[in-house]
């Protein structure tokens, strides 16, 4: 067995620490892809990562960059202040549906719409895992959950957010993209939109995210293999796929 | 001749959550009901024959626990990363 032989080993850009995460569940995809993405632009030591409130709130201990934790929803907040102080770091936040586009969504409109250098890597998985799968803004109309227990009725709760159609209306926005975390060919693309949001910050070319649909298998109650068909038939029809703002600076460049 | 391959599934790692079994294209893992590893999980292993190091249980794995293998035919530059 020669390094010859490798074709995939663990991203140098995690640390040894296993995570708290539930079997199955997809934000250690999401956290592997943002790790190999660090590790191919060589940038771990100059990464500054800020972890939400949400099941991520641990990722300070799975990344050998940087971390700060923020309050609830406050990360790009946070992540303005960093990078502000230290724009030759990389910044990113990584946040959960709960967090971003609840408790934190004047935070994340605003720092889009400013503009700011920093890139977003934001989880929808249709509720708030960590407190106990309570419905979320992002939940699926019908979807049960357990504060929506005969399912969401959009005449009294509303209907579902769409982050991302929302924040490409802002000019501040550099990139802004939806991918899915549900099959090997979404993931192999998610981490293509996460490689591109990070360098759209490394050329300071304004706001960068990338939503990210996510499982719970916890909270929805179904199997971790259920789970991604339940992405692939219930969230990618309602949560489309796709570049939602790609600046013409961004498309420009080259990887 | 399909390329020949192997994994490591490492015991810190794996929580048995079975996506790399559903993803692998040539149907050769499952989880290793002889085995637990410290956390208390039913690791995920290759049980047969006809693993081609493609790597895709890597891509799904969350628990990054995969280390995939391949022996070396002739173009090394066609071993870059998977994902
Ligand atoms: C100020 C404040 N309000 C409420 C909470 C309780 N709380 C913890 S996590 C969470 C929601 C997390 O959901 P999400 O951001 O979707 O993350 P997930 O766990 O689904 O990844 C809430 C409301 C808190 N910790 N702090
Ligand atoms: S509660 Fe849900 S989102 Fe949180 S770690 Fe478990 S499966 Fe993942
Ligand atoms: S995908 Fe990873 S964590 Fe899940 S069973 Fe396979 S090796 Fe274990
Ligand atoms: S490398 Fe490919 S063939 Fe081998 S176990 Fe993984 S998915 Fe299956
Ligand atoms: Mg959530």
């Amino acid at each position: 067995m020669t390094t010859e032989n490798l074709v995939y080993e663990r991203p140098e850009a995690f640390t040894e620490m296993p995570t708290h995460y539930c079997p199955g569940c997809t934000h250690g995809v999401a956290h592997r892809l943002v790790a190999e993405v660090l590790d191919e632009m060589g940038i771990v030591d100059k990464t500054i990562g800020v972890a939400p409130v949400g099941c991520a709130v641990f990722a300070y201990n799975y990344f050998a960059t940087d971390f700060v934790e923020a309050p609830h929803g406050r990360a790009p907040a946070m992540a303005t202040g960093v990078k502000r102080v230290l724009p030759d770091r990389v910044v990113f936040t990584y946040q959960g549906d709960g967090d971003l586009a609840s408790i934190g969504m004047g935070e994340i409109v605003h720092a889009a719409a400013r503009g700011e250098n920093i890139t977003v890597i934001f989880i929808n998985n249709a509720n708030y895992g960590m407190t106990g799968g309570q419905m979320a803004p992002t939940t699926l109309p019908g979807m049960k959950t357990s504060s929506s227990q005969s399912g969401r009725d959009v005449e009294t709760q509303g209907y579902p957010i769409k982050v991302s159609e929302m924040l490409s209306t802002l000019e501040g926005v550099g990139y802004c993209v939806r991918r899915s975390l549900h099959d090997p060919k979404n993931i192999r693309l998610a981490k293509k939109a996460i490689r591109a949001a990070f360098e759209t910050q490394v050329r300071g070319l304004g706001f960068s995210m990338v939503e990210l649909l996510s499982t719970c298998p916890t909270n929805w109650g179904i199997t971790p293999v259920n789970s991604l068909k339940f992405v692939e038939e219930h969230m990618v029809p309602a949560y489309p796929l796709g570049d939602y703002k790609v600046s013409d600076a961004v498309k420009q460049i080259k990887i | 001749m399909a390329a020949k391959g192997w994994i490591e599934v490492s015991d810190t790692y794996c929580k048995g959550c079975e996506l790399c079994i559903s993803a692998c294209p040539q149907n050769v893992m499952e989880l290793n009901m002889a085995h637990l590893t410290p956390k208390g999980y039913h690791p995920a292993h290759t049980f047969k024959d006809g693993c081609t190091g493609c790597a895709i249980c890597a891509v799904v794995c969350p628990d990054a626990a995969i280390t995939v293998y391949r022996e070396v035919t002739k173009s090394v530059s066609s071993m870059a990363a998977p994902v």
